[in-house]
Parts: structure tokens; C-alpha cells; sequence
């Protein structure tokens, strides 16, 4: 890990550490509203079923996940919780945007009490679009975050800030 | 002398301990327990405080708004088209159903009949959403309870039901389709042949959840006698649904409403039965709900093979105008009874829309019912009690 601080990690071995965490994301599932049942879906259901994509869903506790996937309306109350929960997360951490109403406010675009769009509150990787988006659109949302996460360049992302391990 | 020493280590250690025993009991008596927001079994952002003392539960607070997203508000400034398409997220699972009285009651204050074909197609429309919506609770009743296999095959099995929805709709989950004077679309050319077929699946699902769950050891020493209901405290808290059901109270407004009987609804053509149960205890829910699937697909079926011929939209102006009035109108949902009153002054939007939501009402119990219950069982009674966020914070 002293490579990855001093940014000298040599190009063979990204590529190695990056291949092993996309396939092995833990996935924190925040699910609010309609999207959760999707999300649900895309998860738990045979027809679908994430895990294959090397997604692991339930973990015990956003303390063990890697990915934070945001399904829902997220209301001002609310608000507050996801962003404690998304704090509680350890780095390397992502964020999956899922719907609508995580993305922009949806359809209570004019409402009072919900926040319209997730981004105002955590950075988000990947926005999946729809209203509720289908469990295939959501599994084309984790494959693109997998697709990030292959190209992310370890030095660049930890660059003029050391990695603390203790 | 090692004697004598470890006779006063002992002393020590058993003099900590009935200190520690009495710091326990002390705090123990006002123990917070926090259930929620993030929870899985809440169903969504449902928070309850809990005070415990030791395993019991001595008094219990749930404290909704987490998902609160302004319907009634929003209904205000959208035209009456529009408000559809809001009012299916209320209860995101059986989202047709929500649809259905919002329509009849602007229909009633129109005063549009809709025409046979699209009342029995509604009914049928209204029966899958309450089977899509029923078969996701008989899964999840089980994974609240430590069986995870029973959710597998619930969300396998809705699928079936999901992609018929889809196939008429177009939508999988928000239809969007009941208009006012009659509905969007006919249904598609193979529709009813898939349905039956689709049908054949939900009821071998219902016989699965029965052989795995009811009459399962676990299950029944898990549900048998926890939260019991009896009929009268739930009629004083305003239950609805088969959580009212449960508890032997034969109320259906399917059958016990002229919108039911005809006026919207078509089942008074069809033979069927409202199940009830005597016990009022979480098993007597899960238990009513399992068999009040099985009776909508046999409604489905019924209406199915005698689908009157006819137009599916009634003679409607372009641009809606509701006249003047007030008009409340309550159907049997999939969670209970959800009504809607509407108030026009002869706009293109509503002046004032109220929304009776079942959960709200069944969720109102809860102080009550978590009284005295132990930690485990507070899950068992919240999953039995069968409520959807959106249902209840609207």
C-alpha cells in the first residue's frame, strides 16, 4: 500500500487490484420507495439476479460496503440519514443513483418536503434513469460502475491524500 | 496464599459483578431501542422508538414522515389526468389499484358512466394488482421471520403477473391507465390465454408458500397468538383490510359498497367469497392473505371468460372539466380500504384532494399492539401487519 501513496503503483498491478474490487462489491441497498421493489428484483429474484455480476447484496452494515445504492424519492427528512450513512462507508466507496426521484426529484419535482436529486447531498457514480427503472436497467447501471472502476487510476484517485491504515 | 488471594479475587470479581448487575438493571428500564429509518424490516424508512425492559417492550413510538412526499398537496396543481400518474406511487406495489377510486370519484362528480367492457377490464386490472401485490407480503412475511426462500419465490413467481400487467399497460409497476370515462387501451390480442397461464403460476405459489410456511414449526411458534387483534380494538383503531379480516370481522367493501356492486367495480357478476379468521393473530393475517390470493385469481379467471364485448371508453370531453362538488370514494385495496375525497370547483384541477390510505390507519395500532410484546415478535407483528411507506406517509 506504501505504492499506492507515493503513486508509483505499477500499471500491471492496478490493473489486478481494480479487476478484483469490481467484482466483489458490497452492496449497501438504501431502498426508499417504489425502486426498492426493483432493486429487490434485480437482487433477489432468479430471473435477474445481480450476484452473478459479482455484486453481493445485505451486507450487515454500511461499514462493510463498498457500494451505496440510493433507490427511492429521498425526502428532507430523510436527507440526513442517507448522508450519515453514506459517511459511514469506507473509501474506495460508490454511489449508484437509482431512479427518478434519486436523480432529480421525478415527478415531485414541484414538492415540498422531497429533495430533488441525491447529488445535493453525496457524489453519485452512475444514474440509472426510469421511474421505477427495470431490474435490467439497474444491472446495466452496476456493469457501467464496473467499467469505472477498471479504469480508475489507484495514484490519481489518492493523490495529495495519504491512505491512512491503522 | 494463593488460597487466600484468589478468595479476594473472587470477593472482587463477584462484587464488580453485582455492580455491573444493578447498572443493568437500572438502565435497562429506560432502554431505547431504535428501529429504523434504514431497516429491512420497516418496509422502507418506517422509524419506531422502542422502550425496552430487558426483552419486553413497555411502550412504543413510531414516528413516521420519512417518506413523506406532499400527494395531497400536489394534487392540487395538477390536472385531473395528471393526478393518475402521481397517485399510483402511493402504494408502489399494487399501483392500479390506487388508481381506481381517484377515477370513479371524478366520474361521480361528472356523472360518466363507464361503459361494461372497461369496468370488467378494470376489475381484472384491479385483482392483478392486488395478486402482485399480495405475493411479494406471503414471500416477505417469511424472510422477516429467518426463511429466506419463500422471497425467492414470491419475486419469481410475481414476475408472471408483473409482465401481464406490463403486456396491457406498459408499464410494469405504474400503469397509469384508468381514464376517466373508461380506460387507455383494449386489451391485447393473447392477453387472456397468457393470464390464465399466469394465473396457474400464482396458485402453485400459494400451494409452495403453504407447504413450506403454514404448518412449518418455526412458523407457527413464531405467528400463532403474537399481536392478537380482537375485532373490536381493531374497529376502534380504524383496520381495514385483512388485517381486520384476521381478526373475524367479514367486511369487504368489494361486496359491502354500491362501488363494488357494479357502480365502477363488476364484482357482482362474478361468485366469490371474503375470507375471514377468528384468531386475530399474526398467523390469522398471513393466513387470510394467502387465501384471499387464491380467490382473486379465481375472480380473474371468472371475469375473464366472460368479458362483455363493447367500447372501452365512454363519450368524454377533450379538455376535462369536473363541475363543481364533493364526491368520496372507497375501494377494497390490496392493504385495506383506500379513499379519496375530492373536492372541485368546476377547475381543471382539484381544489382539495384528501387521501384515506390503509396503512396509515393500520399502522395507528402499533402503540397499542407492541405493548408487552418481546423484541423478536415486534418484527413478526410489523411484517403481519403488512404496511407500505408510501401508503402511510403519502
Amino acid at each position: 500500500m506504501g505504492l499506492v501513496e507515493s503513486g508509483k503503483v505499477p500499471k500491471g498491478l492496478t490493473k489486478l487490484l481494480n479487476m478484483s474490487r469490481k467484482y466483489s462489491l458490497w452492496m449497501y441497498q438504501w431502498g426508499l420507495a417504489c425502486c426498492a421493489i426493483e432493486m429487490g428484483a434485480a437482487i433477489g429474484s432468479p430471473r435477474y439476479d445481480a450476484m452473478r455480476l459479482g455484486v453481493i447484496p445485505l451486507p450487515a452494515s454500511p461499514r462493510q460496503s463498498d457500494l451505496l445504492i440510493v433507490a427511492g424519492t429521498v425526502c428532507d427528512k430523510t436527507a440526513p440519514v442517507v448522508r450519515r450513512l453514506y459517511e459511514q462507508m469506507p473509501e474506495p466507496k460508490y454511489v449508484i443513483s437509482m431512479g427518478s426521484c434519486a436523480n432529480c426529484g421525478g415527478p415531485y419535482w414541484d414538492s415540498y418536503s422531497v429533495t430533488k436529486g441525491v447529488d445535493q447531498i453525496i457524489p453519485v457514480d452512475v444514474y440509472v434513469p426510469g421511474c421505477p427503472p427495470r431490474p435490467e436497467a439497474l444491472l446495466e447501471g452496476i456493469v457501467l460502475l464496473q467499467e469505472l472502476i477498471q479504469n480508475e487510476d489507484m495514484a490519481e484517485k489518492w493523490k495529495g491524500d495519504p491512505l491512512a491504515i491503522s | 496464599m494463593t488460597d487466600l488471594a484468589d478468595r479476594r479475587q473472587m470477593a472482587y470479581i463477584a462484587a464488580q459483578a453485582a455492580d455491573a448487575r444493578v447498572n443493568v438493571e437500572l438502565e435497562a428500564e429506560g432502554m431505547n431501542l431504535n428501529i429504523g429509518p434504514q431497516h429491512p424490516a420497516t418496509h422502507g424508512t418506517l422509524r419506531i422508538v422502542v422502550q425496552l425492559d430487558g426483552e419486553q417492550v413497555i411502550a412504543a413510538d413510531p414516528m413516521m414522515g420519512y417518506m413523506h412526499r406532499g400527494y395531497e398537496k400536489l394534487s392540487e396543481v395538477r390536472t385531473y389526468p395528471q393526478v393518475t400518474t402521481l397517485i399510483n406511487r402511493i402504494d408502489w406495489l399494487g399501483s392500479f389499484a390506487n388508481e381506481v377510486p381517484f377515477i370513479l370519484g371524478a366520474e361521480q362528480l361528472m356523472e360518466i358512466e363507464a361503459p361494461p367492457r372497461a369496468r370488467w377490464i378494470r376489475t381484472v386490472l384491479f385483482e392483478l394488482a392486488r395478486i402482485a401485490n399480495l405475493t411479494l407480503f406471503l414471500g416477505d412475511m417469511g424472510v422477516q421471520l429467518g426463511a429466506v426462500t419463500p422471497v425467492f419465490y414470491a419475486f419469481r413467481d410475481r414476475e408472471y403477473i408483473v409482465n401481464q400487467i406490463e403486456a396491457v399497460t406498459g408499464g410494469r409497476f405504474h400503469p397509469n391507465f384508468d381514464r376517466i370515462g373508461g380506460l387507455k387501451d383494449d386489451l391485447p390480442a393473447g392477453w387472456i390465454a397468457d393470464t390464465k397461464v399466469a394465473l396457474g403460476e400464482i396458485r402453485d405459489f400459494c400451494d409452495q408458500m403453504e407447504d413450506l410456511l403454514v404448518g412449518n414449526e418455526i412458523f407457527e411458534a413464531r405467528t400463532r397468538g403474537i399481536g392478537v387483534i380482537p375485532a373490536d380494538v381493531g374497529l376502534s383503531y380504524g383496520l381495514s383490510g385483512a388485517n381486520i379480516r384476521g381478526s373475524g370481522v367479514d367486511w369487504d367493501l368489494r361486496r359491502d359498497s354500491p362501488v363494488g356492486q357494479g357502480q365502477g367495480l363488476a364484482y357482482n357478476e362474478v361468485d366469490w367469497k371474503v375470507w375471514t379468521h377468528p384468531d386475530g393473530d399474526s398467523f390469522a393475517r398471513y393466513w387470510v392473505r394467502l387465501q384471499e390470493v387464491r380467490e382473486s385469481c379465481r375472480i380473474v379467471e371468472q371475469l375473464l371468460d366472460g368479458l362483455p364485448s363493447g367500447p372501452i371508453m365512454a363519450k368524454v370531453p377533450r379538455i376535462i372539466k369536473v363541475p363543481a362538488g364533493e364526491a368520496y370514494v372507497a375501494t377494497e385495496n390490496p392493504l385495506g380500504v383506500m379513499g379519496y375525497y375530492i373536492i372541485s370547483q368546476g377547475g381543471l384541477e382539484p381544489f382539495r384532494v384528501k387521501i384515506r390510505s390503509a396503512s396509515f390507519s393500520n399502522m395507528s395500532i402499533t402503540p397499542w399492539l407492541l405493548k408487552g410484546a418481546y423484541v423478536p415478535d415486534v418484527i413478526t407483528i410489523l411484517a403481519s401487519l403488512y404496511f407500505i411507506l408510501g401508503d402511510i406517509d403519502r
